[in-house]
């Protein structure tokens, strides 16, 4: 439902125009676990990303009408209001305006003119390739670390303080400490990515840990597994929920991130291509990149919701 | 003849914020093979703290625990032990939760085949061979209990221990869990020793009922063995049961227990 951006918007703001205001009053809590990705997946935002999973026939056409078209009369609320307050013209740049140059930038969205000069397919590329290293090793350190905070008290005790410091500091606190290190830009960006997305799987994972059920680890005791059969068959899997939830916790920070360390390093990437369009004044890219961003953090989160379904046990 | 589990002056202190609570003291019993041992009492009286130090999950901090012999140091493969609340691994199937169990014991001396081979017997004694493949989630209480039994006995322990397990289940499934459970222990000659709170239960499956004084300071007040022929002889039959002189009479030991001699004074802390 999200490609609709990019269909054709005055039809949408027409429809919407003519919808009673409650109706779109309405669509506000409708669209609530979209929006807030941090917010526990309830059965709505669950089945609303279910997409190819599963088929259940009969398919409930009801339900789907029910959720998808206050999401859509929401989508055209935006447009319309949009639509309406530029439509006198002025430096922002109309819905048609946005959607023309989106048009252009999508037909060739891999060309190279030079480094300060590529397709905004290669800058996502290029961003998405930054966050999957920073977020990596994030992940590398971070979950075994968790695991072993929740498995040591006095190592929680050690570490707890240090992460509850560290945690609040903004990603751009950590820039000039990188380039400081690694004396260029790429690296420190990655490095800006790996520290900020490093805490929320620490803590879900050493939280995970902690609360293992004692029953499972009785089970452990009395059948006598071995330190590795408690990691792998009981540890590993009672934690996954949480794991999970700080990897996507910690995948939508860094893509957070991301933007901003980029708009200072600058560099091929989605980040540094919106400061540069605002160097050029070219609002309506602006606007298509902040289109773009916000789909693949989509994107990025409902990947990761999948997973996490996979992993979902009851108990 | 020698008794299998010897427990000798065994007594169990916690360390708590308000000082040591003695939990059991001075618990001498024995307890011989193919024997079905039912401990009773009312709750809080530590029946299953001296079930957890039979199993190895905690220590005594008094007397001694033998299993043939051998000092008692923790938990092994030769207790199995059925938990209240089956604690089944919810991330793994009815197979893959006996299978676990049977890895761990005859993993380093047989093949894959045969492991799985001895899982799928184990399913087959409690009767859920065609709930194989089925996650904890998806089976009802009664089957989970099932599964916990199975995982216990495909390890193929000395001693089957049990820890009220068919007390959180409704009236009915627990009278077909004990009857199959009789049909098991008369099929395979366990020795088992179980804690419960229900009287007939006790009654209706065991060879000598254990009954524990009120705690704290829990001690054996009586033991009564039930004038009944053992159930791994035969299974017993709940209706003839109903009206027979030994199973009535030894009803009635345990009721004057627990309701005149033991009556119920409600702790302070429960």
């Amino acid at each position: 439902m999200v490609s609709a951006v990019f269909h054709d918007p005055r039809g949408a703001a027409r429809a919407v125009a003519a919808a009673p205001p409650e109706a779109a009053a309405r669509t506000a809590p409708r669209s609530a676990p979209e929006t807030a990705p941090e917010a526990a997946p309830g059965p709505d935002a669950a089945s609303a990303v279910r997409g190819p999973g599963p088929a259940r026939d009969p398919i409930d056409w009801r339900g789907l009408a029910a959720r998808l078209l206050p999401a859509l009369a929401g989508l055209g609320l935006l447009l319309g209001v949009w639509a309406l307050t530029t439509q006198r013209g002025g430096a922002f740049p109309t819905p048609a305006a946005t959607f023309d140059a989106a048009w252009k930038l999508f037909a060739d969205p891999f060309y190279r003119n030079g480094p300060n000069d590529q397709g905004i397919g290669w800058n996502v590329l290029a961003s998405l390739q930054r966050v999957g290293l920073g977020f990596g090793l994030a992940a590398l350190v971070g979950i075994p670390l968790g695991f072993l905070i929740g498995r040591f008290a006095t190592l929680n005790r050690m570490v707890s303080p240090l992460i509850s410091l560290l945690k609040p500091v903004s990603p751009l606190a950590w820039l000039p400490i990188g380039l400081l290190v690694f004396k260029s830009a790429n690296p420190a960006a990655i490095w800006t990515i790996f520290i900020c997305s490093i805490w929320p799987m620490v803590v879900n994972t050493a939280v995970g840990v902690q609360k293992v059920p004692q029953d499972y680890l009785n089970v452990a005791r009395v059948l006598n597994l071995s330190e590795w059969h408690i990691a792998t068959r009981i540890l590993l899997p009672a934690v996954m929920p949480y794991l999970l939830t700080g990897v996507r916790l910690s995948v939508g920070t860094a893509w957070l991130v991301i933007v901003a360390a980029e708009m200072l390093t600058g560099g091929v990437g989605i980040g540094f291509w919106v400061w540069d369009e605002w160097n050029n004044l070219n609002v309506a890219h602006i606007l298509v990149a902040i289109f773009v961003i916000g789909f693949v953090g989509l994107l990025l989160e409902w990947t990761l919701l999948a997973l996490a379904r996979r992993w979902e046990h009851s108990t | 003849m020698k008794p299998m589990l010897s427990i000798a002056d065994v007594g169990m202190t916690f360390a708590t914020r308000r000082g040591p609570f003695v939990a059991l003291r001075d618990i001498t019993l024995q307890v011989l093979r193919g024997e079905f041992v039912a401990l009773i009492g009312h709750s809080g009286c530590g029946k299953s703290t001296l079930l957890n130090l039979v199993a190895g999950l905690t220590t005594p901090t008094a007397g001694v625990l033998l299993l043939d012999d051998r000092e008692l140091k923790g938990p092994g493969p030769d207790r199995g032990v059925v938990f209240q609340n089956h604690s089944l691994l919810p991330w793994l199937s009815c197979l893959g939760n006996v299978l676990l169990a049977v890895e761990r014991v005859f993993g380093a001396t047989e093949g894959k085949a045969r492991l799985k081979e001895r899982a799928l017997a184990a399913l087959d004694l409690v009767g859920l061979a065609h709930a194989r493949d089925k996650h904890p989630h998806e089976i009802s209480g009664g089957m989970k209990q099932r599964v916990g039994i199975a995982r216990a006995l495909a390890m193929e322990p000395k001693m089957l221990l049990m820890d009220e397990p068919f007390g959180a289940l409704d009236a009915l499934t627990r009278a077909r869990l004990q009857d199959e459970l009789m049909k098991i222990v008369a099929r395979t000659g366990a020795t088992v020793m179980m804690v419960t709170h229900d009287v007939d239960e006790a009654v209706l499956l065991s060879d000598r009922i254990v009954m524990l004084t009120n705690g704290p300071a829990a001690t054996i007040g009586e033991v009564l063995t039930v004038p009944l022929p053992p159930v791994r002889e035969a299974p017993r039959n709940r209706l003839q049961m109903a009206h027979h002189s030994g199973y009535l009479h030894a009803r009635e030991g345990v009721l004057e227990f627990l309701y005149r001699k033991q009556a119920h004074v409600e702790p302070e802390a429960a």
